[in-house]
């Protein structure tokens, strides 16, 4: 379980985050969402350590790790799986490289079980045979898998990821949803994913925050969300036609 | 300044931390020491046998008394080569190969989240980036230095076969007379230092990139232009120092 305790952030004059608590339960997905500017992808990056927190404290399984040095917190990072927006592929490696990355650093591993392991996680995202392709060689959806590949290569307890759907058309964001809701409970992780795509709230959101500039707005899950008289809420999730056909049948 | 100076000193310290793996640190040093040495054998070569060929042929110009005898030009043209001409130039030209494929390098990987993806994995970013890159460099160079002084001296006495200003015979014996060693360890010091700072100076510009493909650009450009500056502020110190 992921812990976050009344975490500001303030770049300058701007303060971005205000005095944000939650919890990320395990074996759950744990959807953070809200509009453009209003923080969650700055949110995710100081629960990961990637910007330090202003104020307030992050959480590990009761360690604190806003508090950690580098060192301190490397066994925590190897437990730590990360998909970005564009998956962040190392450019100059293949896929089976990049798969194997973490895995040469963090593990005493012979090259056939690493191998092994990779392909264990190709197959597992639908990308056998790919390993020798380099990400320029990739399309956007295969990207994101190969980024999920990487992700899950070390087998960890805290899955982050940024935008899963950006830039993917519908029927593979839906794949792609489906893929990170069957590792969470294949692994039990404790995933938490920033989205603003409403297909991932509807279908795979079991706990979804809502931020509206800079502070939780409201909390609940995806069959909440149509009750809620949050107007703010409303008004993001319910913006499309479509969503709003959707909230009547609802 | 002194915040840009602080910020430099702290991520050279950062790159100097203990590596995760060895032998992972390793294979990128080879990999580096491949791309800078051997990719830039080519570039060297070329304007080595040029400004040898050319100091040759300025020096005996210049040498119009018929009381010199015409070997001093060999001389000159050797210890021009040795002090000045292989180390200084060639790090020019590699601050402009070399650098500003660093800085981009690094700074494409800082806009595209790749060296968030190294941090979140866990891994030192600084040490796995840029060590090996300025080890790499800190070994190449000074090599890549020693093959441009033989292929600069070799140019000179080229241009002697072809240009007649000097006979072959003169030129070879103000090559060899009055050798001092104390030359080369110049040329190497001075290669081993602008080594450092072309790897670290392009490193820091494109670690600190942010933005996108613009930003990529200027942080190479600034790479290469504060490599050129310090490269020739070194070369004096190096020089008044060790001569």
């Amino acid at each position: 379980m992921i812990e976050i305790k009344d975490i500001y952030k303030t770049f300058g004059e701007n303060e971005v985050l205000k005095g944000i608590s939650a919890n990320f339960q395990q074996g759950k997905n744990n959807l953070i969402i809200g509009g453009s500017g209003s923080g969650k992808t700055t949110l995710l990056k100081c629960i990961v350590g990637l910007h330090e927190p202003t104020k307030g404290d992050v959480f590990f399984d009761s360690e604190n790790f806003t508090n950690m040095d580098f060192e301190q917190r490397v066994p925590i990072r190897t437990n730590i799986g990360m998909l970005f927006q564009n998956s962040a592929l190392f450019d100059s490696m293949t896929v089976e490289e990049n798969i194997m990355f973490p895995l040469n650093l963090f593990t005493t591993q012979t090259t056939a079980e690493k191998l092994d392991r990779a392909n264990f996680c190709l197959e597992r995202v639908n990308l056998e045979g790919k390993n020798k392709l380099y990400p320029a060689e990739l399309s956007g959806g295969m990207k994101k898998r190969v980024g999920i590949a990487r992700a899950i290569s070390m087998q960890p307890k805290y899955l982050f990821v940024d935008e899963p759907n950006s830039g993917l058309d519908p029927k593979t964001s839906i794949l792609i949803d489906d893929l990170i809701n069957e590792l969470t409970e294949e692994y039990n992780m404790t995933t938490v994913i920033v989205t603003h795509d409403m297909n991932s709230v509807m279908g795979i959101g079991e706990h979804v925050i809502f931020l509206h500039n800079g502070e939780k707005w409201w909390e609940g899950s995806n069959k909440e969300i149509a009750k809620t008289d949050n107007q703010e809420l409303n008004d993001f999730v319910f913006a499309s036609k479509f969503m709003q056909a959707a909230k009547v049948k609802l | 300044m002194f915040y840009s100076l602080g910020k430099y000193l702290l991520l050279l310290r950062l790159s100097f931390r203990k590596p995760e793996k060895f032998s992972v640190y390793w294979s990128e040093v080879m990999r580096e020491m491949v791309s800078i040495g051997i990719g830039s054998l080519g570039i060297i070569a070329t304007i080595s046998l040029f400004i040898g060929a050319a100091t040759t042929i300025q020096v005996a110009f210049q040498l119009s008394s018929p009381l010199a005898p015409m070997s001093i030009a060999g001389k000159i043209a050797r210890d021009s080569t040795i002090l000045e001409f292989s180390p200084t130039i060639s790090a020019l030209v590699l601050a402009g190969r070399v650098g500003s494929s660093i800085a981009s390098q690094i700074g494409t990987m800082r806009v595209t989240e790749q060296i968030d993806a190294l941090e979140i994995m866990g891994v030192n970013a600084p040490g796995y980036l840029i060590s090996p890159k300025i080890i790499a460099s800190m070994t190449m160079i000074p090599l890549l230095v020693i093959v441009s002084i033989t292929l600069g001296i070799t140019g000179g006495y080229i241009a002697c076969v072809f240009s007649g200003d000097i006979t072959p015979g003169d030129y070879i014996a103000g090559v060899r007379d009055g050798f001092d060693g104390l030359t080369i360890q110049v040329a190497l010091v001075k290669a081993i230092v602008f080594g450092f700072l072309i790897s670290s100076i392009c490193a820091y510009q494109g670690f600190y990139t942010s933005g996108g493909a613009l930003e990529v650009g200027q942080s190479s450009t600034k790479g290469v232009v504060y490599s050129c500056v310090m490269i020739l502020f070194a070369d004096l110190v190096i020089t008044r120092v060790m001569l």
